[in-house]
This record gives C-alpha cells, structure tokens and sequence, in this order.
C-alpha cells in the first residue's frame, strides 16, 4: 500500500462517514418533532453532505482516476463503502437518531482538531473548516440527549435504550489497522486509539448530566470502516441514494 | 404565498358613514399605507382573517416540505441534494417566521397546528399533488416558488407590518430557490432524451396546478373585497394569476418545451397571453380533501405531531426541572 493508497482510504472514511449520515438525517426531512428541530436536521445533513463534497473530492484528486465525489458517492456497492456502521444504523426515533449524532459528533470533534494540524494542509484545511461546523453539531446533540435523558420518565428510558442499542458500534471508531499505521507515519492522521480519552471524557460528562448509564459491556461491531462487515442497513440506504445515477447513467443533472 | 380561499371574517365592506370612530382611523391609517403593527388597535375581523391567512401560509411551508423531502434521499448529484436541504431547511425556517407573525396576533403555534389536524385549517393545494421524478424538483422551485413570489412580492405591501416584513425576507429567498429550480429543470430538459421526457412530463403535470395556486377567477372569489379593502390582499388572484403565465410561458419555450396548455396563446391586443381556465372542479376537490395526496400527507403530518410528543414533553420536563434546580440552589 502506497502512501496515497493509504491517503485515499482514509479520505473515504471521513467522506463516507458524513455522506451516509448526512443521508440518514436527512431522511427524517418534514417529520421532525417539533419545526426548530426540522431545521436543525436539515441543517446538520447540509453540513454533512458539504463535508462529504470536500473529503470525497480530494479522496478522488488523490486517487488520480478521473473519478469526482459523485462518481464515488453514487457509483460504488456497499462494500467499497468505508464508513463507521455506526452511521448506517436506522434512524430509530427521534432519541436514537441524536443518541447516534451524538456519538458521532462526539468523535468526529476530537477527530478534525486533531486534523487540524495534519502534515496534509488539503487535510487541514478541510477539518478546520468542517470543525467549527461539528463543534456547533455537538453542542446542539449533547443538549438534546441531556434534555431528553434527564426528562420525563418515558423520554429518559427512550434515551436509554437508544444508548443500549448504538453503544456496541461505537468501540469501531478507536480501532487501527495498517492504513491508520501508514497514516500516522506520515503526520497525516493521529492513531485513532488516542482520539478514546477525550471521546470518553466528553461522553462520561454528556451521559452523567443527562442521567444515563453507559453499557457494562466493551463489546464492539467492527467491518465498516475497512469495508469487510457492513450491516444489511447500508445496502437500502444506497439503493435509493444512487437509484437516478444507476438508472440513467452517464447524465448531467 | 401558499394562501387561497381565506374567507374574510366578515360580509361585505363597510361604508365609512357604517364605521365607528376607531375603525375611521383604522381604516385611515391602511389607505395612507401606515403599517399597522401589534399593539395598534385593528377591527376583530381583520385580526381574525390575518390569522386564518398567515396561519395558512405557515402551513404550506411546513407540509411543503414533504414533496420535496421526497426526493432528497434520491437527489442524483451532492450539490443537488445540499441545494434541496437547504430549500427545505428555508422553508421550514418561513414557516417559524410566519407561525411568529400569527403570535404578534394573538394566536399561537401550537393552537394553529391543533386546528390544521383537526382538518379546520388548510394549506396551500399545490402540496397536495405528487413529486414523481426527479424533474418535478425543479419544477416546484421554478413554477410553485415562482407562483408563490409573484403573490408574495404583491404582499411585502400587505398592511399588517410583521407580515410585510416577514415576506420581505421571505421573497430574498424564495427568488433563489426558483432560480434553482429553473436550473435543475433546464438541466433535464437540455439533457438526455428521458431526462427531457421527465421535463415535460413535469411541467404537463404541475401547470395547472401550479397556476391554480392564485385561487378561483375575480368572479367567483367571494372573500376578495374586504381583504383589498384592508390591504390584507393586494392584488387580485387573475391579475397574479396573468403575471405569472406571461413570466413563465417564454421561459417554458425557452427550454424547448411544449407548451402545457393548447390554450396558451399571445393575445397582441391585450398585452399578455392567453391561456384556458384551469379544471376548477379539480381545485374545489384538492380543497375539499380529494387531491391525490390530502391524506396521505395530513397523515405524515400528524403521525410526526404525535411521535413527538414524548420528545416535547421530555425537554419541557428537563427545562423544568432545570428551572427548579437554580431556584433551590439561590
């Protein structure tokens, strides 16, 4: 594995990462429970999806095929994907759904500062742009599982077992593998096990104040961010993401 | 726009010699296109009928949401589907502008969502009919929000001053999303074959429902006269209703379209084009609750209303108990 190699794997895991849970939020578009937070998840997804254009870009300029974002967004099957599983998971309710953002945010900040000063200025300079976006993203997702954990009898057992259902997929974020290795050679990236402390420091206080207990098992899902495992999951979710790209090929839109 | 048929709450106008001393003054103050504002005294009706239309018009925007949120999951390029979030996310933001107007009057959000699922309030028909390809995307950008600024640019002019205002900022947006729109569609129809069949296809289906927007023809409109009296309304639904056909029918030959309506015809003498009255007895039936997706969207609407519910009252519980806690430890 070359150096770019690594590069470009990496890139999709970020790119990948925001474009499908920019989809799944998405999804919950008009179906809000209240107007504020309808614009609130069509935001967080504008965010995302603009994150993914710049992280997926550059995967293809690095790549160097003559692919762009969208050939990689809309023209590859499942297991080309290189996302968290985390991300693919249904929406559940409305508690799952910022239970999942908030772990994700919770990680993907300590991720981008640390990216923040990557050797790779492309790299960057995308994370600190994308940083200021997600720091927002945390803020707004660690009040909602606060407010909700720590609410009514119902909306704090919703939160719970939101929190019982994702906890096993969040242990995939800290895992390293040899393109992790090639990149923290190169300055590029940090070893994804040193993102835990600050992941867990921000999660033990969110989940203290909002009255929720984390799992007693470590146990974790893996196969999503090297593609090998996905969930059944991610392949509906494509299917209707690229249905216009595959059905009619080859078209400006 | 996204307001039809709002009954005025009131019979006929009343002649000046009928007025009271206050509403004289009232009525002063509108024909000097003074703004009325909150505080000011304005006649029960006029509150009442601003109410049923800026309540109307909050409620388009937010069912307004659902055909379009029907295509972000399948938008075909990433900037399309980051144009259409953020359409959507405009939208919804219009409709907490509006639902803020209809508070300075006394009503509130909640009450109005109430009446809108208990069927007593209604949203604009337009919504009521299907996105069904990728092109009716930007169709709705190019001809709803289109029919939808030359209503609402009418109303920046509209007597209540929070309602001006609000379509002040509204319109700034909404030229944008019809300028969009008219992208995305001029994509499709200078593109493929199929892409172009899908244009037309469009644009066959939501012309008359989109010019439908205005409501019933100057005759048949029976709540007109009090509302451009109170300068509720500005204009009357054929001359919108005109305005936008001549805006839009170059702009379909444009793109290489065929025209939708056989009917649509330049007329020297008059200035504008011609063009047939919409199906009427179809509009009256969209009103009515029979449009092709009435109930499948007041279902979504409701369904979304009541699986937030345990969310609402959690957070007011949280806020509640947070309160409490400060309170104790002062």
């Amino acid at each position: 594995m070359t150096r770019d190699e690594a590069l470009f794997e990496f890139l999709l895991r970020l790119g990948d990462n925001t474009l499908i849970l920019g989809h799944r939020v998405s999804e919950w578009c008009g179906h809000a429970p209240v107007l504020e937070e309808d614009i609130a998840l069509a935001n967080t997804a504008l965010d995302l999806i603009g994150q993914t254009q710049m992280w997926l870009g550059l995967a293809a300029e690095v790549e160097g095929k003559g692919r762009d974002a969208d050939k990689l967004a809309f023209l590859r099957d499942a297991w080309d994907f290189r996302n968290l599983l985390l991300v693919e998971m249904p929406n559940g309710d409305f508690g799952q759904t910022l239970m999942r953002q908030f772990l994700f945010d919770a990680w993907h900040s300590v991720l981008l500062g640390r990216l923040m000063t990557s050797s790779d200025e492309r790299v960057a300079a995308i994370a600190a742009k994308a940083s200021k976006e997600v720091t927002y993203h945390l803020e707004r997702s660690a009040d909602t599982v606060v407010g909700l954990g720590d609410g009514t009898e119902e909306s704090h057992a919703r939160m719970q077992a939101a929190l019982d259902y994702l906890w096993p997929y969040v242990g995939e974020m800290f895992r390293s593998d040899p393109v992790d290795a090639e990149m923290v050679a190169a300055g590029i990236a940090p070893d994804p096990a040193s993102l835990r402390e600050e992941f867990d420091g921000i999660v033990s206080r969110v989940l203290t104040e909002a009255t929720l207990e984390i799992p007693a098992s470590s146990f974790g899902h893996k196969g999503g961010k090297d593609g090998s495992f996905h969930t059944e999951h991610l392949g509906h979710l494509l299917s209707t993401m690229q249905w216009l790209q595959r059905a009619y090929p080859g078209c400006e839109w | 726009m996204y307001a039809q048929m709002i009954k005025t709450a009131r019979s006929g106008v009343k002649t000046r010699e009928e007025m009271t001393e206050q509403e004289r003054e009232f009525q002063d103050k509108i024909d000097n296109d003074i703004k009325i504002e909150p505080r000011d005294w304005m006649p029960d009706d006029y509150r009442a009928t601003l109410i049923r239309q800026i309540g109307q018009h909050a409620h388009s925007e937010v069912v307004g949401q659902l055909p379009e949120g029907n295509w972000i999951t399948r938008a075909p390029t990433l900037e399309r589907k980051a144009i259409l979030l953020a359409k959507v996310q405009d939208e919804a933001g219009h409709g907490l502008y509006l639902y803020s107007a209809a508070e300075t009057l006394g009503e509130s959000r909640d009450e109005l969502i109430r009446l809108l699922h208990e069927g007593r309030m209604k949203y604009s028909s337009i919504f009521n009919y299907p996105t069904l390809n990728w092109a009716d995307i930007g169709a709705v950008g190019w001809l709803v929000d289109g029919a939808a600024i030359v209503n609402q640019v009418a109303l920046q002019r509209t007597s209540y001053g929070p309602y001006s205002r609000a379509m002040i900022r509204i319109c700034k947006e909404e030229s944008f999303h019809a300028r969009q729109g008219y992208h995305a569609i001029m994509k499709m129809a200078f593109g493929t074959p199929e892409q172009k069949r899908q244009a037309q296809d469009a644009v066959n289906r939501l012309w008359f429902p989109a010019i439908m927007m205005f409501g019933p023809n100057d005759s048949a409109s029976t709540h007109s006269e009090q509302s451009m009296a109170w300068k509720i309304k500005v204009k009357s639904n054929d001359e919108l209703r005109q305005q936008f056909v001549d805006q839009t029918v170059p702009q379909i030959e444009y793109l290489g379209l065929d025209l939708p309506d056989p009917g649509i015809k330049w007329n020297e003498e008059r200035g504008h084009y011609d063009f047939s009255d919409p199906d009427w007895s179809e509009f009256f039936d969209v009103i009515k609750g029979n449009g092709p997706c009435n109930v499948d969207r007041m279902t979504a609407r409701r369904k979304a209303w009541d699986d937030g519910q345990w969310v609402r009252d959690g957070l007011l519980e949280h806020a509640r108990k947070k309160a409490a806690r400060k309170v104790a430890a002062e």
